[in-house]
């Protein structure tokens, strides 16, 4: 667990950098000041106690460090003569604190160069826990499982992209504004998924990036509260998270949707969720985009008092209409399968499935397979389920799951002894 | 800022009649809606008019002169132009108007500035 100081100076070094960018013009500089001022402040406060205003505190500083950086990276001509007017400008005050009128729009300006189009996924992604969660190069390199020098050269190399391409700090025109929000929250609910489905459960660094993800879900929907996309994500994070509490057992191993204690599940999250997606559906008029669509899923399932009074029908239709914008979204279409076996039984669900064996088999491979040995082994055909679930353990799972399988093969073998003698089927 | 806009698309030789009507009507709707922002820009005549010249070792070593494009790709480079833009947005969406760009693809680069610091 982060300790709670620890904390407040990352997030509120987060948001003083939005401002300090604009301030010093250099992203890297200012990210440098910015972790300068944190460690400062880790290093002073403990024994000097927390300063009134935290923020201003961390501002001075780190433009203090700014400067010096500048200086020290001999930038000795036009640059640091503009920066330095910039500062006498920007602080007149004895104490400058950014002001609050202007720390939305330079966060907005932040995040929407962060998750720029023109940027590589991942590179957006990293940049987003850099800058906007305020982690460090090491952190984040451990949460998307990569080296910590790798990350830095990723990281460099995306600052490089801003400066030396062109890449504007500046909130998009309204005309620009919906594929530069979807870009957004592709990052958002991405960072999500990584955290949700984590490969490693064993990190020596522990970095919760589905906490970081609620919280820019957050960020985003508190400063564009117009707009159904922002807010429709924020319902479909909630709804996903409200699971959470009952979704490992006590000694660490998954539970079935249908197994979990849903007394456990956090009841202020769902409504939350529930009240947003309802808001954002409003906002668009009924035609419902990928963010809405999935929340409306998670919905369904949050709504069920015990797992047979799930709707697995209106399920089916929503992961249909999921599916028809959304027509190569592989994990949709592996949870359309799982929803049409609850709905019309697992010869269904395997029909289903079969429409996707088709496929170039990708990342999501290791999950048909599991899921195709499940429906399986509800038709009774045990032995070909443990054959599906041993294809199934081919890539790197994280422990958990890969025990929980393991359980499952062993269970079917045992059934498969009774079915052996009716002939048992050959493998695959 | 200037960018260049490259444009890569299949083999194309201008001269053909079919490709002429076909193609510089829409290069000439492109120049006449872009017009403020071009800087520069040229057409290609095709890859098989390509000569590469190398020179081994250092200055003024052995020129080595060989036939064809410096490398033999589905698409190749057919034009180009220099866009004068406030920033990679405007470029971006201007790539997205040059008919390279349903031919084939444009890679926007941004032109080297020397004014700037040394790169890390």
């Amino acid at each position: 667990m982060e300790d709670p100081l620890a904390q407040t100076v990352r997030l509120e070094g987060a948001r003083i950098l939005a401002t300090l960018i604009r301030t010093v013009g250099d992203l890297g500089i200012a990210e440098d000041a910015v972790q300068e001022a944190t460690i400062a402040a880790l290093r002073d406060w403990p024994a000097s106690g927390v300063p009134e205003s935290p923020r201003a505190w961390l501002t001075v500083v780190a433009r203090r460090k700014a400067l010096d950086l500048i200086r020290r990276e001999g930038l000795r001509d036009r640059k640091e003569r503009e920066a330095t007017e910039l500062f006498d400008q920007t602080a007149p005050e004895p104490t400058p604190e950014p002001s609050a009128a202007a720390l939305p729009d330079d966060q907005l300006r932040l995040i929407f160069v962060c998750c720029h189009p023109t940027l590589a996924p991942e590179a957006r992604v990293a940049l987003a826990l850099r800058t906007l969660c305020g982690l460090g190069v090491e952190e984040i390199a451990a949460a998307l499982l990569t080296s910590e020098p790798a990350m830095a050269k990723r990281l460099t190399r995306t600052r490089q992209k801003i400066k030396q391409a062109g890449i504007r700090y500046r909130v998009p025109t309204a005309e620009e504004l919906p594929a530069r929000l979807a870009a957004v929250c592709g990052v958002v609910h991405g960072l999500y998924t990584a955290g949700h489905t984590r490969l490693t459960g064993d990190a020596l660094i522990d970095v919760d990036l589905c906490a970081e993800a609620l919280r820019l879900a957050r960020l985003l929907r508190g400063l564009l509260p117009g707009e159904p996309q922002p807010e429709a994500l924020l319902a479909l994070l909630l709804l996903t998270e409200a699971r959470r509490p009952a979704r490992l057992g006590t000694d660490g191993e998954p539970v079935l949707l249908a197994d979990q204690d849903r007394s456990r599940w956090d009841a202020s999250a769902i409504d939350e969720g529930l009240r947003l997606l309802a808001g954002s559906l409003d906002r668009t008029g009924g035609q419902a985009d990928p963010y809405q669509l999935q929340a409306a899923i998670a919905a369904q399932h949050a709504i069920a008092r015990t797992a047979v009074e799930t709707d697995w029908p209106e399920i089916v239709r929503l992961f249909d209409l999921l599916m028809s914008v959304q027509p190569g979204n592989t994990p949709a279409a592996l949870g359309r399968a799982v929803a049409v076996a609850e709905a019309y039984g697992p010869a269904a669900g395997l029909a289903a499935l079969d429409t996707l064996d088709a496929r170039t088999p990708d990342e999501h491979d290791h999950r048909r397979l599991a899921i195709r040995a499940e429906l399986l082994a509800r038709t009774g055909r045990f032995a070909d389920a443990a054959a599906s679930m041993r294809r199934s353990l081919a890539v790197p799972l994280p422990e958990p799951d890969r025990a929980h399988r393991l359980r499952r093969i062993a269970a079917w073998e045992l059934g498969g002894e009774k079915e052996g003698r009716e002939g048992r089927r050959p493998a695959g | 800022m200037l960018y260049a806009a490259l444009i890569y698309t299949p083999d194309l030789d201008f001269s053909e009649p079919e490709n002429a009507s076909e193609w510089l009507p829409q290069y000439a709707a492109f120049r006449a809606e872009a017009e403020k922002h071009i800087a520069g820009g040229k057409a290609l005549a095709p890859t098989a008019t390509a000569t590469v010249v190398r020179v081994l070792g250092a200055r003024g070593g052995e020129v080595v002169v060989s036939d064809g494009p410096y490398a033999e790709t589905k698409e190749a480079l057919t034009g180009f132009y220099l866009l004068d833009c406030a920033d990679l947005d405007e470029a971006v969406a201007l790539a997205a108007k040059i008919p390279g760009a349903w031919h084939g693809a444009i890679e926007v680069r941004p032109v080297a500035s020397f004014s700037q610091p040394q790169p890390e």
